[in-house]
């Protein structure tokens, strides 16, 4: 059973949260298998798309488009969804939004309800909840069901099982699903999968889902998805509620056609995904007869007023940065202690939480730029961790024990030294005598006290060089003299 | 053509043997090469760490530095990105018109070694001499901050004698990251430890680049596990010739 911790509140800083993670060769090597697997797989599809910056681009500017006029668009979604017989309710935080769906489901008298993978749900921690409240929530995606099944935590936004092999899966569905003779054949694992699912398909009638995108102009909720547990939960149930973060809205039903090309190949790498399932309120005879939709907004409205970071709600959740980012592929998903991992989470969650948890996240990046390369909606993650970089900064050092933090001292006193450059030049000259003694006869340190050691406990560190350059560019101008 | 270097602060104090052949090189190129003594440090260092108002600071003192210049001429990518990247929202933020305008007449002189090379100078062969295996590590501020592109690879096809190696996942980082180095330790070890595996791999004598400052993390963790390689500034074989070998080599 997992450890792991994904509430921002109460997960450990992303250091410690990293050093059990870098000791599991296991994890490790499925996460970068995986995460290579669809690098590759995105990387071949892209060189076949000769339009595909035009693409991004289009990408980038209706999301943009919408974070600008975010609330005309929802206001428009809410007529229009209603107007189709679907029921829309706000949510200003999490707990709201567990409140309304669990009144929801106790007007369906339910005790059980089937679920389409959403990671809102896990930003609300809605499973839990309505655990305790006597709802037993069975997910249906085939890696949800294998966390589900084995008490496991999401470590991917699109692939939550990603660090979990095959022969893992087996272990988990043998012993949960009391097959003894389980083989770790991919067929095998599916087949039992779908016997387990098929009979929650059939029994219960209320279901859950997140949502892509919202379609302001029809009011239609748009998913897409590979195994086709979704189009199930759309078809067999009487009732669906959708939970789904405010910023998923798009204008209009054609902006669909650039969205769908660049979420499957993004988040993939396939040119389309299975099943994308459309549904616009209530379609007599066909598909759940009550819907609701529940707009959550969490701190999303917080993030909309700031100007720099407001570009984090284009996100389209494709995952693409983490798969890139090679901190991600050396970590993980638990490392980041919330559902949102990766360079996306890095600056997503100390938001949702404003800047109050998560704190350790935005620095949880050597600002490498691949998320920026790969995002296709353009958002600037580098640019945004350094603002929020700034901002925990700005917090931090009005706390007491950062006076005497080394990390702070040492950068208020290289400000300084900086500033004067006979300053610098005889901190220089003085460094050169006080790393001379750590230094070794062939001219290198292996060993430095403090916070030096966090270097050299695992690289060397060349002895300072007799003469700086400015120094030899003045011994040099004098020689020509 | 006159030019002026900026040798960042790490670099005046750890590897003064890059700004030497950046000299040398631009010397026997026929630039004439002037020197500030008074600069000290892009401030990357404290934007990158959230200190932003000291990173401002710096990066004033050092747009000012180099008003009667017509060029600037910097070995490091990262300062360059630093500069073209962050310096106008830093500026935008904190800074007086006039301290915008000056950055803005600023930007347009600056230019990395290779984009002097290939964009200003319009030269490829620089006429050196470096009988090598050598490999090419393109930090990321270069690859994806700069675009520098294939710069690098046409200046190191013309340097005679060289055994040029291509590196496989050029795009991935080392791992270095500034103060990420330090304060991520371990996840900064691990990301080496993968870009290790690639570099070794070419069997290279030399990892060469444009930015010290990942060299100074491959390097050092070369030297502590006794591989059979050594780390050079791309500047250093460039300025390599049969006469006057890179110091490197001494």
């Amino acid at each position: 059973m997992s450890t792991v911790i994904l509430d921002p509140k109460h997960a450990p800083p992303f250091r410690d949260a990293v050093l059990p993670v870098l000791r599991n060769p296991m994890l490790r090597k499925n996460v970068a298998h995986a995460t290579q697997v669809i690098q590759s797989k995105r990387a071949k599809l892209l060189a076949e798309k000769a339009d595909w910056q035009e693409l991004r681009a289009a990408a980038s500017a209706i999301r943009t488009h919408v974070i600008e006029n975010l609330g005309a668009y929802l206001e428009q979604f809410e007529e229009r969804c209603t107007a189709a017989g679907g029921v829309v309710h706000w949510a200003s935080n999490a707990d709201e939004a567990r409140a309304i769906i669990l009144d929801l489901l106790r007007q369906e008298n339910a005790t059980e309800a089937i679920k389409i993978k959403t990671m809102t749900s896990a930003e609300i921690q809605l499973n839990p909840y309505l655990e305790k409240a006597g709802v037993k929530a069975h997910e249906t995606d085939l890696a949800e069901i294998i966390l589900q099944l084995g008490k496991e935590e999401p470590s991917h936004i699109v692939v939550p099982a990603l660090h979990i092999n095959r022969s893992q899966v087996r272990e988990i569905f043998s012993r949960t699903m009391h097959l003894k003779d389980l083989s770790d054949d991919p067929k095998a694992l599916t087949a039992a999968a779908r016997h387990y699912l098929r009979e929650k398909f059939l029994r219960v009638p209320t279901a859950i889902s997140g949502a892509n995108f919202l379609i302001a102009e029809t009011g239609s909720v748009a998913i897409v998805e590979s195994e086709g547990n979704g189009r199930m939960c759309l078809t067999l149930p009487r009732t669906m509620i959708t939970i789904v973060g405010v910023e998923k809205v798009l204008p209009r039903f054609q902006d669909l056609e650039v969205m769908l090309q660049i979420l499957a190949r993004s988040a993939t790498g396939e040119r389309m995904n299975p099943y994308t399932s459309l549904w616009t309120g209530v379609t007599q005879g066909d598909g759940p007869q009550r819907f609701h939709v529940v707009l959550l907004d969490n701190e999303r409205t917080s993030i909309l007023a700031r100007p720099k970071e407001r570009q984090t709600l284009r996100c389209i959740r494709c995952a693409a940065c983490m798969n890139h980012c090679p901190v991600y592929r050396q970590t993980g998903g638990h490392a980041y202690g919330s559902c949102y991992p990766g360079p996306i989470g890095a600056i997503l969650t100390p938001q949702l939480m404003r800047m109050e948890h998560a704190q350790t996240l935005p620095f949880a990046s050597s600002l490498c730029g691949a998320c920026f390369e790969v995002c296709p909606v353009k958002i600037d993650i580098p640019a945004v961790l350094l603002d929020l970089r700034a901002d925990v900064v700005k917090i931090e050092r009005k706390q007491m024990k950062r006076a005497f933090d080394l990390m702070y001292v040492g950068l208020r006193v290289a400000n300084a030294l900086f500033s004067r450059p006979w300053i610098f030049h005889t901190t220089q000259w003085f460094g050169r005598i006080g790393l001379g003694v750590f230094t070794d006869k062939d001219g290198w340190i292996k060993w430095l006290p403090s916070i030096g050691g966090r270097w050299t406990q695992n690289r060397d560190l060349r002895g300072l060089p007799k003469q700086t350059f400015h120094e030899w560019w003045a011994e040099r101008a004098k020689g020509t003299k | 053509m006159r030019a002026s270097l900026f040798i960042a602060c790490y670099n005046d104090t750890l590897f003064p043997e890059t700004g030497r052949a950046v000299t040398r090189l631009l010397e026997r190129l026929g630039v004439e090469v002037d020197f500030h003594p008074g600069q000290t440090c892009c401030g990357q260092m404290h934007a990158n760490s959230g200190f932003r108002a000291e990173a401002f600071s710096q990066a004033k003192r050092l747009v000012r530095l180099y008003e009667r210049d017509e060029t600037v001429v910097v070995p490091g990518s990262s300062c360059v990105a630093m500069m073209r990247e962050q310096y106008p929202g830093i500026f935008q933020e904190m800074g007086s018109e006039s301290q915008r305008q000056e950055l803005a007449e600023f930007l347009p002189k600056v230019y990395e070694l290779s984009e002097f090379l290939i964009d200003r100078l319009q030269v490829e062969d620089v006429g050196a001499y470096f009988p090598h295996r050598v490999t090419y590590h393109a930090s990321c501020h270069g690859l994806r901050g700069l675009y520098l592109g294939d710069r690098p690879f046409r200046l190191l096809s013309k340097v005679r004698g060289i055994d040029f190696v291509p590196l496989e996942n050029i795009d991935r980082c080392c791992g270095f990251g500034g103060t990420f180095s330090v304060k991520n330790a371990e996840i900064s070890q691990a990301m080496l430890t993968v870009k290790l595996h690639d570099i070794l791999s070419t069997k290279a004598e030399f990892c060469t680049a444009l930015d010290n400052s990942c060299l100074m993390h491959l390097g050092g963790a070369m030297h502590r596990q006794y591989a059979a390689m050594r780390t050079i500034h791309m500047a250093e074989i460039l300025a390599s010739t049969e006469d006057c070998p890179a110091e490197a080599l001494a």
